[in-house]
């Protein structure tokens, strides 16, 4: 499998971060990172970290199924994440998934048939203080609106 | 170590400082109970079961991690303990399907028994359970999660116990489960340790399943025939077909461990291919069924006919002591000759005459498990010698004990050695060499090897080992079930019981190759397998076997032979210890081969004394050395005991044999093989076994 | 960065100050502005001494538990065979919880150098900072900051000319609540499954890689700074005794203004909902609050008058936690908060141990029922009743947190249970026994 030479970079610099014989750290790291450019956790990218930290696969499975943000089926290209915790749904975070699920014709974690957006509902992502909040990647939207949702989605679809 | 002062339950006790208070509980006949908590293994706190009151501690401690210490107080039934422990079980039924009438657990199931001790009886949950389909990862293995409350002891036996690592868990929360090696399915020993020590019926054994249920088994306690470790196994008996091996009660020398031929591969004695009857050749030169008087008849006429110095014996590494001793003795005395020998997998020989007038020095089982350090030479012992490599895991685990090997190619011990030399079999001993400085670093050494040592080379090992300056143990490894018995009992062409020097006959080798051989009795082996051919054309060929193999294709008479399963009598594993086989199952239409050579000494008119196994173990032990003084009642009640060495030197060998090991894998056992469904049905699915 | 909500003039901002200044997240603003003036300082004394600042300092832990940080420190080997590490927390998962995004976004450096100065403390040479995986633009706004830091000779070897060296590094999580948890984080940074530890022994003694380990909140770290400078008694001075300083409220839910901001120990709640806050939005009246992050029991109105101090809060009843306060107002419905706050401990369960896994699931499961409107009256007890059973059996806090509010909700407003349970036209009466 062979990545792109910035995440190569990335990977060879990430693996100096840890002591001498425990490289296993950059684990995590290095599936949230490969991710983004693979799009998925997929079955070789685990066999690749695996085999790079001198790991097997079952142990990288092991730890890919515990993580919510590690996704073994790949999202859309834009993921769209709306939380609905305590003080985002105080103050219409639920209403506001909802929304999306009915503007999206999507439920959690489902992806549109075009494969451009994914739609999750999730858990409190700290932007409590500005609710209710969405994340678009890893892009935070504050204080949304319904009508704003609207206008962030239509934006994702051009 | 520092004791201490504990109270548990107004009882002040005293305990080792730091010990953990389970096992303090334990000692002293108080039971905490656990799932997640087992003997020997890492601990995981994970179970809650064990939770105790503890003096001035603000909540329930967790038994199994909490280190005793002095004028600590405990309560272990209290109110708030047993509430506690209700409603841990209360939480861990609220998802578990209660399909206890059909599951194979049912009866034996540490849930169930649980519940019924300390759990209450109704269910306040109304909820809809989860449900996840049940997976088969293996020929042998079968996942129910539902089913699994997530002791994560398969897990740890897989890992830490087996040295294999092929179970993970994945997902989180009420999702976790667990995961086997391969996305799917399970690359691994198939040893089914992860099966049998699950305390309910999450994993299931593909043999066993739905085949019966634990209360309907007879169990009955007996060794493995498969390879020359000789664990205890107790077969699980139902309508005279063995259902189940397996050894939860943790006696013999084996502790709970199995490995997959133990644990499995006994469906041979029901293969179709099983022979019933005796076959005799008739005059088209074809192999008929016969009644066992014809057949008898004929081969005792015949025996009478050819007996004498051109009449061949091949003993086998399976059959018990009392059968290889009978036969050497008929053999010897009623056939006239001296070519009797066997497959030799290992050179046993010039170990014990290494070592003589020296005592103590011949490595027990348990020795692999305490020693504080051991070499292994020319053995890929995971793969042969499995429950000996698990000893050294438990050794490596538990004591920390140093290990080193020196062998051609990775094994699975390099993993957990101190130092692995790579190095080519016949250079074997040189690679011990460069292992001088450390060995003599350690207190005690136990050296175990393959058959890549043998004759000189034993001596010049024995003299290396004896030259660091420490005590040390050897094992010379053998293949088979009682290969080590069957040299002990004398099936050599020079050597008697006892390693005692006789008349010198044929090697084995040497009666295949000798066109005047006029008789050849096969008992229990398969010296033509591999297309290898008799040169005698004219001899008279008689087999005893379980199946119709190469060799006994060849044969003028076959005779159908009970498997160790089906007989009584006595075994010596590869460290000389000594132990019991018991009948459990009948025979179908097949005798045991001890019953065989006395009827045929009947029919030959030949006195035999009184032929049952007791009466010839009773023999044995009046007459050949190393037998004498055992002590009987261990033996009698399943456990192991050693054979002393016999001390005094064996008379150098007249008549070499060629010594060769089968080099079976975890999965091969010789032709046994080729008769489990179930190491083949392995077999085809081949394990990557080092990850 | 701009500034997500307008501070207050009623704030005490002490590590907050340089929020909303130009390039604040940049050394030069730092150090235009105090920066790493305190790291000089520490340079200059002891280990002792550092920690003895801290200790009269009164600062206590800001991530939830409030453990005094300089008995804390103390608890590191002073000599260690193996070495030692500085581990930051910046899971900050716990709802209602938002503080330590922001002072990682503005203030950076600030918290590199309250690594630099822990480091001093205990003999650190090393250390790495939990992100977790949402706050992916945090790595790049920390990765900055650390590079400039090095670029300045305040990173790597000589630091400020001196023989003392550290490095440090961001590290992402990848979502996962229990990766807050100390020892769930410590496996987590080796990248395993972020399940907690058997403790002792404790990460002071064995924490990251199996060495001993300095491991504290964002908000910890970067509260020392400003203590070496201003001097631990001044710090604990603004606070109250046994609080010291000030700290950093999420306020969230049905306020005028909803916002972060930095009030010292003890400052008086429903000052600081009103005031600050600008009370409880649409002229509504007050319903409860829940202090310290969704972990910590909520507050009925009439127990809100108490000042925000770690002993004031727990003497009512709960926690000041994470310093996550969420406001209610009137119309809030309490089962829906009882089944939002289980389903997310239901969903963060790392599943380990059995109370927490299947207590949490069969409590969602009831609840996500009582709330659908099949519920029946046995069900109030019974929720109450899981809960309790809970309490104090799992191998972690993650447990407890899911049953405490759980049943501070269920026993503050049963009625509102009961009003669920009458409209199930289906209900009976019956109750069943109770083991
Ligand atoms: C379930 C759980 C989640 C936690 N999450 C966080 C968190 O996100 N951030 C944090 O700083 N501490 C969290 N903690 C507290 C930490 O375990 C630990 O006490 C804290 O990081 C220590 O730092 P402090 O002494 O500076 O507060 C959590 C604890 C538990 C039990
Ligand atoms: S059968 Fe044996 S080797 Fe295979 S997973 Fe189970 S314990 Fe491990
Ligand atoms: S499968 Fe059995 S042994 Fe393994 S974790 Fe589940 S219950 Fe325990
Ligand atoms: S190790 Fe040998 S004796 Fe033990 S179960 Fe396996 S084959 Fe049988
Ligand atoms: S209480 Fe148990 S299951 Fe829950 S998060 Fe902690 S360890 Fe995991
Ligand atoms: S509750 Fe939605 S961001 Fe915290
Ligand atoms: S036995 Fe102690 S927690 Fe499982």
């Amino acid at each position: 499998m062979t990545f792109s030479p910035e995440l190569e970079a990335k990977f060879a610099d990430l693996v100096t971060h840890y002591p001498e014989g425990r490289q296993r750290a950059a684990l995590i790291p290095m599936l949230m990172f490969g991710q983004e450019e693979v799009g998925s956790i997929t079955p070789e990218f685990m066999e690749e970290v695996a085999k790079r930290l001198g790991l097997n696969t079952m142990q990288v499975d092991e730890v890919v199924g515990y993580y919510s943000m590690l996704h073994k089926k790949g999202m859309g290209k834009y993921h769209v994440q709306v939380c609905t915790n305590v003080a985002c749904m105080l103050r219409g975070g639920a209403e506001l998934y909802d929304h999306a699920c009915h503007k999206l014709g999507l439920g959690h974690k489902e992806v549109s048939a075009d494969g451009v957006i994914s739609l999750e509902e999730v858990e409190c992502m700290g932007a409590c203080s500005w609710a209710p909040a969405i994340q678009v990647n890893y892009d935070f939207h504050h204080e949304v609106t319904t009508e704003q949702l609207d206008t962030i989605l239509e934006g994702l679809k051009k | 170590m520092a004791l201490v002062n504990v109270t548990i339950n107004g009882v002040q006790v005293q305990a080792e400082n730091g010990a953990l208070l389970i096992e303090v509980a334990k000692q002293n006949g108080i039971e905490i109970p656990a799932f997640c908590y087992y003997e020997g293994m890492s601990l995981q706190a994970a179970c809650r079961m064990c939770l105790v009151e503890v003096e001035k501690a603000p909540k329930l401690m967790a038994g199994c991690t909490l280190p005793v210490a002095e004028g600590m107080v405990v309560r272990t039934e209290s109110e708030p303990v047993v509430k506690a422990r209700k409603t841990t079980l209360e939480f861990l039924l609220s998802n578990h399907p209660l399909d206890c009438p059909v599951c194979d657990k049912g009866g034996e199931c540490e849930l169930q028994d649980m519940t019924f001790k300390y759990g209450v009886g109704e269910s306040r949950f109304t909820e809809i359970k989860q449900h996840v389909p049940e997976k088969q990862w293996s020929p042998v293995v079968f996942y129910d999660a539902p089913r699994c409350i997530l002791c994560y002891r398969c897990v740890r036996v897989c890992n830490e116990g087996m040295g294999v690592g092929a179970l993970g868990v994945s997902y989180r929360g009420v999702n976790a489960e667990i995961i086997p090696s391969n996305g799917d399915h399970l690359e691994c020993d198939e040893c089914g340790s992860c099966i049998d020590i699950c305390p309910v019926g999450s994993l299931t054994s593909g043999i066993y399943r739905y085949k019966t249920r634990p209360w309907e088994m007879e169990h009955v306690g007996t060794v493995c025939t498969h390879c020359s470790n000789g664990c205890k196994t107790t077969l699980g008996v139902r309508n005279n077909e063995i259902v189940r091996g397996n050894n939860r009660d943790k006696s013999g020398i084996n502790g709970e461990f199995l490995c997959v031929k133990g644990r499995y591969a006994f469906d041979f004695t029901q293969h179709p291919e099983r022979l019933q009857t005796p076959l005799i050749r008739n005059a088209a030169g074809e192999l008929e069924e016969a009644s066992w008087s014809r057949a008898l008849k004929l081969v005792a006429e015949k025996f009478k006919a050819l007996a004498g110095p051109d009449f061949g014996v091949i003993g086998s590494t399976r059959t018990t002591n009392e059968e290889n001793y009978l036969l050497q003795k008929f053999a010897r005395t009623a056939l006239g000759t001296a070519s009797i020998d066997h497959h030799r997998t290992g050179d046993v020989v010039t170990l014990i005459d290494s070592l003589s007038g020296k005592t103590g020095q011949l490595a027990t089982a348990e020795d692999l498990y305490t020693s504080k350090a051991v070499l292994v030479v020319a053995s890929d012992l995971s793969q042969q010698q499995p429950l000996l490599a698990n000893k050294i895991r438990a050794n490596v685990r538990h004591h920390k004990a140093a290990v080193y090997t020196v062998t051609p190619g990775p094994v699975r011990e390099d993993k957990i050695a101190r130092k692995a030399i790579r190095i080519a079999e016949a250079d074997s001993l040189a690679g011990v060499e460069q292992l001088r400085e450390a060995l003599s670093k350690e207190a005690e050494l136990v050296i175990i090897y393959g058959d890549a040592i043998q004759g000189e080379k034993v001596r010049q090992l024995v003299a290396f080992g004896e030259s660091l300056g420490i005590p040390v143990k050897y094992v010379a490894l053998v293949d088979y079930a009682n290969s080590r018995g069957a040299l002990d009992m004398g099936l050599l062409p020079d050597l008697g019981p006892g390693y005692h020097a006789t008349a010198p006959g044929r090697s084995l080798q040497q009666m295949l190759d000798d066109p005047k051989l006029a008789a050849l009795w096969v008992v229990g082996s398969n010296p033509l397998k591999g297309g290898k051919s008799l040169a005698s054309t004219n001899a008279f060929v008689v087999v005893q076997d379980l199946f119709l193999t190469e060799t006994a294709q060849r044969a003028d008479v076959v005779l159908p032979a009970a498997s160790a399963y089906e007989k009584n009598g006595t075994v010596t594993n590869v460290c000389g210890q000594v132990q019991r086989l018991k009948k459990g199952i009948e025979t179908v239409g097949s005798k045991a081969d001890l019953a065989i050579i006395g009827l045929l000494a009947r029919g030959m008119g030949v006195n035999l004394g009184k032929v049952d196994a007791d009466a010839i173990f009773a023999e044995i032990a009046a007459s050949v050395p190393g037998y004498n003084q055992l002590p009987m009642p261990v033996i009698l009640t399943g456990g192991a005991v050693q054979t002393h060495p016999v001390n005094g030197g064996v008379p150098p060998s007249s008549v070499p044999g060629i010594i060769a090991s089968a080099r079976d894998t975890l999965f091969t056992t010789g032709s046994l093989t080729r008769y489990s469904k179930i190491l083949n049905e392995v077999l085809e699915k081949p394990g990557a076994l080092y990850s | 960065m701009k500034l997500f909500n307008e501070p207050s003039p009623l704030e005490t901002k002490i590590i907050s100050f340089r929020f909303g200044l130009e390039n604040s997240a940049s050394i030069d603003t730092y150090l235009a502005h105090d920066g790493y003036k305190a790291l000089r300082k520490a340079l200059e004394i002891s280990p002792d001494d550092i920690i003895n600042e801290l200790k009269a300092s009164n600062l206590r832990g800001r991530g939830g538990a409030g453990f005094p940080t300089g008995m804390k420190w103390s608890f590191v080997p002073r000599a260690s065979e193996k070495p030692k590490y500085i581990v930051v927390n910046a899971d900050e998962s716990e709802p209602g919880t938002c503080k330590d995004r922001l002072l990682i976004q503005h203030d950076p450096h600030q918290l590199i150098e309250g690594c630099l100065i822990g480091a001093l403390a205990v003999g650190a040479k090393k250390g790495w900072i939990y992100i977790r995986g949402e706050y992916n633009y945090l790595i790049h706004i920390m990765d900055k900051a650390i590079a400039e830091a090095y670029k300045n000779g305040y990173l790597g070897k000589n630091i400020c000319g001196t023989d003392f060296e550290f490095d440090l590094y961001t590290h992402t999580g990848a979502g996962a609540y229990e990766c807050g948890e100390e020892s769930a984080l410590l496996e987590s940074l080796e990248g395993k499954r972020g399940v907690p530890r058997i403790r002792p022994p404790f990460p002071a003694i064995s924490g990251a890689f199996q060495s001993p380990t300095l491991l504290n909140n964002v908000e910890t770290f970067s509260s020392v700074p400003a203590i070496l400078r201003m001097g631990g008694q001044a710090y604990a001075d603004l606070g109250v005794p046994r609080s010291g300083g000030t700290r950093l409220v999420c306020m969230s839910g049905h306020v005028n203004k909803p916002g972060v901001y930095e009030v010292p120990l003890g400052f008086p709640l429903m000052k600081f909902v009103n005031e600050i806050g600008g009370g409880v939005w649409k002229g509504r009246a007050l319903k409860a609050i829940i202090p310290g992050g969704s972990s910590s029991p909520l507050l009925k109105a009439e127990e809100c008058d108490i000042p925000m101090d770690y002993d004031s809060i727990a003497k009512a009843g709960s926690m000041l936690g994470s310093g996550g306060l969420m406001v209610m107002d009137e119309t809030t419905d309490m089962v829906k908060v009882a089944l939002r706050i289980m389903r997310f401990y239901q969903h963060e369960s790392c599943g380990w141990c059995i109370p927490c896994r299947e207590g949490t699931t069969w409590l969602k499961k009831m609840l996500q029922r009582v709330s659908d409107g099949h519920g029946q009256t046995r069900d109030i007890d019974l929720i109450g009743d899981l809960a309790q059973n809970m309490m104090g059996r799992t191998f972690c806090p993650l447990g407890d947190a899911a049953a405490m509010p759980t049943i501070a909700i269920v026993k503050k407003y049963r009625n509102e249970f009961e009003e669920y349970v009458a409209r199930n036209p289906f209900a009976s009466p019956e109750l069943v026994s109770i083991a």
